[in-house]
């Protein structure tokens, strides 16, 4: 995609042998989450150990970027100076729709006044970072319709 | 779970002495951060009656600089016997600073106890702001790439949802916040003495993170606070009102510590389990209380605080958090009245510990009449939290 929701210059993610499949999956345009193969339900952040079963065998498993705005907040004072001219921004907090309850922090694409509805249904926009080096991914939001499809086409 | 009643802190230790440096805004102290400490530490002293050498134990929390060995050679200590850290960020491990202080008297480990937390920020780097690191690795890698980096961020999320869940409007957190304005232009010791602020001025003020208005955000300061405990055969020992620990509790519920804002009871203070500890131990209830001192990193904490203490039922949150309700001396329940980490200093929730001491000494400049209960709970949200409650003589 060309430009980003913020501007360039915040701390990059630096992926952990804890979460480099996630980092990966970015990249590739899936939402990959750590997911316990014993009990076989997701668990997020990831850990070392299933928090359900207390099982050690744990993979990646990818999941539809779906869910709803579970927490919301329209950031006004930059406290990073990559973003002193970026103006208010908006950080949700995204409940996943398959995921076993986890949630995932992101942006809300477009208007910084929209209305924030904590409920609303939001779909995922991969954000690929093509220019930084090294190259990573974040996993964006825009609101969506009930019945699944996009209220708003693609560029 | 029941507190086994044979195993408790209740009435085992007194705090002996307060003390604290003058209070600065952040970056505008003119001594080094160990030297605050050891002046806050001389000052409880003095005020507690006892020789700096009689020393024998140092507590902290949020991982304070000043270290308790060097603490007890610079201070000439003939022995140290205890030294003590409560793990855990922010304000929220002061009363479970002065717990571990108190089970160490209690256990016969150590005698005389320091409490203490120094902060100087223009030496050190500033806590509220946010990391200038150029990768954010393990759990921050999940939100500081969004612009999701300040404590300010990090707690407006948790109490937007909170908000959302019981119907609360944003005059709660205006009463909260002028509430320790008002109680600080009587604080001389009070950075922001002098400067009133009103409900015009609440709500002019620019938003930091929506929920918060920049009234709704702690200062951050340079200063140093110190206590001292000892047990509670020697509460008489100084010349003040005696002042006994009956409780303290710490700790946070199921998976309150959950990355990446996935804590099981998200919008929550962490305190539900922690509230009910601690009213166990002191066998009292929030009825009880005469003055609370509730820690502010922003007010919709101190909002959740006194929710999850029981001094408000959730469906009466609007009513309950007025103005008139929270002021010192005829409120129902007088809050923060040093001024609190709004506007007395934010010394991480220490120098709402000494305020809640003033009020049982009868001494403090927001005095309530007839104190015998007098409360505090720790920095919210995070985890793990803690409170304390400190009684009279007549509470034994």
């Amino acid at each position: 995609m060309i430009g980003t929701y913020l501007r360039a210059g915040l701390p990059s993610p630096q992926p952990t042998a804890l979460d480099a499949p996630f980092w990966e999956g970015l990249r590739q345009g899936r939402l990959l989450l750590q997911r316990c193969r014993a009990c076989e339900r997701f668990q997020w952040a990831p850990e070392w150990i299933c928090h359900r079963c207390l099982s050690f065998d744990l993979g990646y498993a990818e999941v539809e970027a779906r869910g709803m705005i579970y927490s919301h907040e329209r950031v006004w004072h930059p406290v990073h100076p990559a973003l002193a001219d970026n103006g208010p921004y908006v950080v949700v907090l995204v409940e996943l729709l398959q995921a076993d309850g986890a949630r995932i922090v992101g942006n809300l694409l477009g208007d910084p006044m929209q209305p924030l509805v904590i409920g609303a249904h939001i779909e995922g926009v991969f954000e690929h970072h093509t220019e930084h080096e090294p190259p990573f991914s974040l996993l964006q939001w825009r609101m969506a319709d009930k019945a699944g499809g996009s209220q708003v086409r693609l560029a | 779970m029941s507190v086994d009643s044979k195993r408790t802190l209740r009435g085992s230790a007194a705090v002996l002495g307060v003390g604290e440096t003058q209070y600065f805004k952040r970056g505008r102290s003119p001594h080094d951060e160990f030297k605050l400490a050891l002046q806050a530490i001389l000052a409880a002293c003095a005020d507690a009656g006892i020789d700096a050498d009689d020393i024998d134990g140092f507590a902290s929390f949020s991982d304070d600089r000043s270290d308790p060995s060097r603490l007890a050679a610079a201070l000439g200590c003939r022995e140290l016997r205890f030294a003590n850290m409560q793990w855990g960020g922010g304000g929220g491990g002061v009363a479970g600073a002065v717990g571990n202080a108190a089970a160490a008297i209690h256990g016969g480990m150590a005698q005389c106890v320091v409490v203490l937390r120094a902060l100087a920020q223009g030496q050190h780097g500033r806590f509220g702001l946010g990391q200038s690191d150029v990768i954010a690795t393990a759990h921050d890698s999940h939100t500081v790439p969004y612009g999701l980096i300040s404590p300010a961020q990090r707690y407006a999320m948790k109490y937007r949802r909170f908000m959302h869940e019981h119907g609360v409007g944003q005059s709660a957190l205006r009463a909260i916040a002028m509430a320790s304005y008002a109680h600080a232009q009587a604080n001389p010791r009070a950075v922001m003495s002098g400067r009133p602020l009103d409900e015009a001025a609440y709500e002019a003020s620019r938003w930091i993170v929506e929920p918060w208005h920049l009234y709704d955000c702690c200062q951050e300061n340079d200063g140093a606070a110190a206590l001292i405990l000892v047990a509670a055969e020697r509460a008489k020992e100084a010349s003040h009102r005696p002042c006994y620990l009956l409780a303290a509790a710490a700790g946070s519920p199921y998976r309150a510590g959950a990355p990446a804002h996935n804590a099981f009871d998200y919008a929550s203070a962490n305190f539900k389990t922690v509230a009910s500890r601690l009213y166990e131990m002191a066998r009292l209830g929030p009825r009880d209380v005469d003055v609370l001192q509730s820690y502010e990193n922003f007010t919709g904490g101190v909002l959740m605080s006194i929710v999850e203490h029981g001094f408000c039922d959730v469906d009466q949150i609007n009513a309950f958090f007025r103005l008139d309700n929270l002021l010192a001396p005829h409120g129902k329940l007088p809050l923060n009245t040093s001024g609190g980490n709004l506007a007395e200093c934010y010394m991480h929730g220490l120098g709402l510990i000494l305020e809640a001491v003033r009020q049982i000494r009868g001494t403090s400049t927001a005095q309530v009449s007839d104190v015998n209960v007098s409360m505090v709970t720790g920095g919210p949200m995070v985890t793990p939290v803690s409170s304390l409650i400190f009684g009279s003589e007549a509470t034994l």
